[in-house]
Order: C-alpha cells, then structure tokens, then sequence
C-alpha cells in the first residue's frame, strides 16, 4: 500500500527526453521515427502470423507447394497444349508458368493478407498504440515466406529440366522488392477502406480471379500483339512478371522496355496513393475498428 | 460526431427523401474523399467526449481517474496512449508510456504460453531482451509454470488473466496509464495485483490509473481527477475526491432506508420505536470520519411502565461479530431503573478517536431485561468511517487493524 510518500528523496530513474507532443495533425513527426523504435513489435506480429499459419494443420506447409504446382500443371495443359501458345524462347513452359506464378502469388497473398489485416487486428488497434501501417507490412512477410518456398520448388522445377538461368538472376532481390512496392500500394489503400467499409475485402478475390488471367501468368506477355503492349501494361503486375522472367529465364525471354517502366511508374503511383491514403485514414481506425 | 436518422413524418414527399438522399451522399461522399469519419444517419451532431480538459501530472504521481460510465475516462487514456487523436488541444507527454487499456491485449488463443509472453510483451512496449531477463519472474508472479507450452485456448479464465496481468505487471515505463485492469482473477490474486501495483508507485513512476473501484483508488493515489461528461468537475486529494463523488453519486440514503424499515415493524403494545439517526458534525449520514464524535439519536415512546427497559446499540463487524454494546441506561447504579410511560429521545455519543478507520455494522435494539426483545430482528445500518482528522494524519487513507482504534494516552521518559 502506498502511503503519503516521503518525496524529498526521488528514486533514480533514467533521464528524461524531448517530450512527445500530440496535437490534432501534428502525428505526422513522430510517425517516421517510431516505425524505427517499433521494429521489433513488426517482426513480432509477422512472426505470430507465420506461426499461427501453420500451427494445428495437417497439411501446413504442404500447402504452399500444392497449389502453385497444382496451377503450373493446369495452366501448362490449358495454354500450352490446348491453345497452343508459345513459350519465350527455348524455355520449357512449365518453367515459364511458374516463373510468372512465383510474382503473382507473392501479390496477390499480398493484397488479400492485408487487405482484411486491420479489422482482423482490431483488438491491437484499439488498445495499444504502434503505427498501424505495420500491420499490412508484416503481412508481408507472411506472403515472403511462401514465396520463399515456391522459389526454393521453382529450382527443384528447373533441375528436372534441366534449364538454368544465367546472370540475370542475380537482380533477383530487385525484382521481389519491386514485386512487394508493386502489391503494398493497392493493399494498404484497401485496407484503409475497408476498415470502413467492410465489404471492400470482397473485391479483393475477384481482382485476384480476374488478374490471373488478365496478367501474364499462365502465358508469356509477347503473345500481346505489339500495338496493345504498351496499354497491357497499365497493369503493373505485367511489369513484375516481365521483369522476373527476364529475370529467371536466362536469356529467353526479353524485357520490353517501354512496358516495365510504364508498370513501374504504375506501381510507384499506386504506391504513393496507398500510403497517403492510410496515413490520412490511420486516426480514424481506432475509432471505426 | 453522432449521426441521427431524422423521423419519418407522417407524409414523406418524394421530393423530401430524394433531398435527404443526396445530401446524405453528397456528405457521405466528401468526407470519404477527404478521409474523415463517415458518418451512418441523416443528421450529423457533435458529441464531444472530453472539452476542456487542463491538467498537469508532475513525475512520480500517483493520479486516480473517477467518474460514472460515459464520462470520458477511457477516452481520456486512448489519446494519452496515442490511441486517438485530439480532435483540438494539446498534450505534452515526458517520458515512455506504456498503457494497460485491456488484459491479455493480442493474446493469440493458438500460441503457447511462452509465446504468448514474448508476444505480448512486445506489443505492451517491452524489448525482448527485456522480456527474456523478466520472464522468470514473470511466470512466478503468474503461477503457471507446469504450462507455458500449452496452447492458451487450454487455460482456464483464471490462469489466462494471471498471466496477462504478470506480464503487464513486468513492464517498467516512466509513465503508466491502467485502465481499470486490476479487478481481474481470485482475491488472493487480487491482493497481488495490488500489491504490486502499490510498489509500482512506491518506485516513483508516474502512474494513471481509472477505477470504479473507490477503495483502491484511496489506497494507491495521492490525487485524483474527477470527469463529469467530458469535463473535469474536481481534482484534488484524492480522498476527499473520493468522498465528494460517493456522497453525490450514492447519496446516502440509507438511514431513510433505516428508519423506514422502523416504520414498517410490526407495532408492539409496550415500545414503539419511532426513530433512529446517525450524526455527525450536524450532519446526518453513515459516512463518518474517526477524528470526529459521532451521534446516536433514538427516539421512542414507551407505552407502558417497566423495570429494566433498555434501548441499546450493539456495534459489530460486517461480517456481524459483535464488538461492543452499550445500553441508554448502562451508567445507572439501579439494578433495573424503572422507565416511566411517555416519549423519549436518547442520544449516544461516541467519542472521537475512537472508531477505526473501516466499516461497521450498527445494530438498534430495545428490550425488557430478562423479559422480552421488543424486536426480533435488531435494525440495522452499515457505518462507514474513514480515518481522518486531526490525529493520525500522516496515515490518511492507511487502513488500521484492528476493529477499534482508541487514542490511548501514552508517556515517555528518557531514561
């Protein structure tokens, strides 16, 4: 129990610094400097998030080998041997499939992860205090470590063809930042929106539907007639997967120029917008949440 | 902002809900656009939940929040805890905070234990070497030793709050701002919870702490603030904050509840007890202070002459052990003194310094000696006295053991 306590000797404690000051608007200062100093609570959440995947499944991360395989296996029988589309160079088109699923699993994990990310942290948002834009972020992760299988199975894949890629692979790293910038721009705007209103999480499975087969997944981008190339890529996920087969492939497939940077500048856009958006967004979450 | 949808009146033109419609999503869409709050409803309010709010916490303070529900306390946390912006207004924060708004705050049902530890310890701000250094102790505090590998959907309720509260418990911020999270677990869990918080205090850390629960609220402060719909009614010692709160929230109404009991006994053709008042300083009421003398007022008629009437008090413990009984006439030298028929007032004075710092039980009764008890049931109101007063200052808002706490004159000499 505390009595009246005998304040002329204060307790050492550490040294006070700057104060913090919270203002209507003024959140914007401490904002950046705090995404440092909670560094370890992001790794945190994302650790929790891989774990909690994985926990109590039988099939766990089997998982993450089936279905790109299983999507390789269909999309080579439909458009290689049924619509008979070529491959990119001498590539063997499984090859090709899955170097263009590896990119857009990565988005579109990311994109459906975060997107409901917020209001599935509700609880967090509304009791402690973090910049919420590390919660969509280390959804990231999650999608990474995915990723990071289906690479690993993309080798096994080009050991049994024997196919191997040549330099290029090692602007690997490159190409999944961009791959992730490409898919955090849509994600944290509609998780911004969605925390509001809750049924934008819905469009996400459908722009990932329609996107699997409006993008280059299952076939190669150079079966777009040279006049519609540049509009094709508008969609910046044309840019991500044109860049890692570029990448991947060796020298089989060619990167069209023009193309990659407009999906570039896309990406960048969307990017630019996503995040302005959140923070613009961000302090009404605890009260909406 | 509150949104109302307006009544529907008795003919709505079509004109009227297509304007409302449009100017609904004319508003709707604009705040969207500039990413405010949108608002459900028709017609669009303002509800402040705090305004004008001013105060300052010096370091090392131990400052209590009290207030009825709605009155903006928790608001008042979520944006010292950067939960919530202020809408206006300004406030200036030195030193790491670190907020206990909920227990077991990101608690992932499928993570152990252990896990469930070092995750919530790094979401309520500590590092892990922090936690790593802090978990021994940790799971002591929490008693849950045997399963730190279980998953926590396995815990029972009690096991999960413990070791929520253990790890909160750990945290050692400059500043703390707990949001009534102590009433959580089994009394002698309690007790911990308290104790540790009481040394969390004694360690000169500045703490914020909301409660409905008065009596820790007196124990662990030292000031308090008191919020009335958004705004401050009073701040102050928190004792007497607390004091003014209950005497206006629960007005004390239970010597009326007394003395209408009284008036509902069944009649008796001998005593007829009319009635009973508790006082003290003029004031009636039950919520006394040791340092003053308090009154007993009884009033009665005595219908009919007897030896050995007496109308006395027994004053008990709650839980109804008696501690002492005293008679009207207790100091006569008469063996059974005769009360003649006619109404009577008899006023009991208990002397000042003389009740402890607790709650009692103040039981009425009337009876003929060796003959009868005039009630079956003695009445009964509950006393509560706070020590305070002129002596014994330093220990305001210390409880006292013992039952009684009699000033005994004392002498010392040095030898």
């Amino acid at each position: 129990m505390c009595l009246l306590k005998n304040l002329s000797d204060p307790p050492k404690l550490a040294p006070i610094e700057r104060p913090i000051v919270l203002q209507a608007g003024r959140t914007e200062l401490n904002y950046w400097r705090d995404l440092w100093f909670y560094r370890e609570l992001f790794a945190i959440l994302a650790w929790r998030d891989v774990m909690v995947r994985y926990k109590q499944t039988v099939i766990g991360v089997a998982w993450a080998i089936i279905r790109p395989f299983v999507t390789m296996v269909v999309f080579t029988i439909v458009f290689s041997r049924l619509a008979r589309l070529p491959s990119d160079g001498a590539a063997p088109y499984p090859v090709l499939v899955f170097a263009g699923m590896l990119p857009w699993f990565l988005f579109s994990n990311i994109l459906s992860d975060a997107s409901n990310s917020l209001v599935a942290n509700a609880n967090l948002v509304g009791k402690v205090y973090f910049p919420r834009i590390i919660i969509p972020v280390s959804s990231v992760v999650v999608a990474l470590a995915d990723f990071g299988i289906n690479l690993i199975l993309l080798f096994v894949l080009m050991l049994w063809f024997g196919f191997w890629p040549n330099w290029h692979v090692v602007l690997l790293p490159v190409f999944i930042i961009f791959a992730v910038l490409a898919s955090l721009g849509p994600a944290l705007f509609i998780t911004a929106l969605n925390v509001r209103y809750r049924d934008f999480r819905y469009i996400i499975p459908f722009i990932v539907q329609f996107g699997l087969y409006a993008s280059p997944v299952g076939f190669s981008s150079s079966v777009v007639p040279e006049q519609w190339r540049l509009l094709y890529s508008f969609n910046p996920v044309v840019g991500v997967i044109d860049g890692f087969r570029w990448c991947l492939l060796g020298g089989e497939s060619e990167l069209y120029f023009p193309g990659f940077l407009l999906s570039v500048g896309i990406a960048g856009f969307f990017l630019w917008v996503g995040v302005r958006y959140f923070r613009r967004t961000e302090r009404t979450f605890a009260d909406l949440l | 902002m509150i949104g109302h949808e307006t009544e529907r009146e008795r003919y709505t033109a079509l004109r009227d809900v297509i304007g409302r419609t449009a100017k609904t999503f004319w508003r709707k869409t604009s705040e969207l656009m500039r990413g405010d709050l949108v608002v459900a409803g028709d017609t669009v309010e303002e509800f402040w939940a705090l305004r004008d709010v001013n105060f300052e916490i010096k370091r090392g303070e131990v400052v209590g929040v009290i207030g009825r529900n709605g009155a903006g306390k928790s608001t008042l946390l979520k944006i010292l805890s950067r939960i919530t912006e202020p809408t206006t207004g300004k406030v200036e924060i030195r030193g790491r905070v670190a907020s206990l708004l909920e227990v077991g705050t990101g608690f992932h049902p499928e993570l152990t234990g252990r896990e469930n530890v070092y995750l919530n310890g790094a979401i309520l701000g500590m590092t892990r070497a922090d936690i790593r250094r802090k978990f021994d102790q940790i799971v002591a505090f929490a008693e849950v030793e045997k399963f730190l590998d279980t998953p926590v959907k396995r815990y029972s309720s009690g096991m999960y709050v413990r070791l929520a509260f253990a790890v909160a418990a750990h945290l050692e911020p400059e500043i703390l701002v707990v949001d009534e999270v102590l009433a959580v677990g089994d009394a002698s869990f309690q007790r911990r919870c308290l104790g540790k918080m009481g040394e969390i205090c004694e360690a000169g850390r500045t703490v914020l702490f909301v409660s409905h629960n008065m009596q820790s609220i007196r124990q662990l402060c030292n000031q308090a603030i008191w919020l009335d719909q958004g705004q401050v009614r009073a701040i102050g010692r928190s004792d007497e904050i607390v004091s003014e709160y209950l005497s206006i929230e629960l007005p004390d109404d239970s010597i009326a509840r007394l003395n209408k009991n009284i008036a509902l006994a069944a009649p008796d053709p001998a005593f007829h007890l009319v009635e009973v008042d508790v006082r003290q300083g003029g004031v009636s009421g039950t919520e006394l202070v040791s340092g003053e003398s308090v009154e007993l007022k009884i009033t009665y008629e005595v219908l009919q002459e007897a030896h050995g009437l007496h109308v006395y008090f027994l004053l008990c413990d709650v839980d109804g052990s008696v501690i002492f009984e005293s008679l009207h006439n207790g100091d006569s030298s008469e063996y059974m003194p005769l009360v003649q028929r006619g109404s009577y007032v008899s006023t009991a004075t208990i002397p000042a310094n003389f009740l402890a710092g607790r709650s009692y039980e103040l039981q009425i009764q009337a009876s003929i000696a060796n003959v009868r008890r005039f009630f079956a049931e003695p009445f009964s109101v509950g006393l509560y006295v706070q020590n305070a007063g002129l002596v014994n200052r330093a220990y305001a808002g210390y409880e006292t053991p013992g039952k009684l706490a009699p000033l005994i004159a004392w002498r010392t000499d040095k030898l």
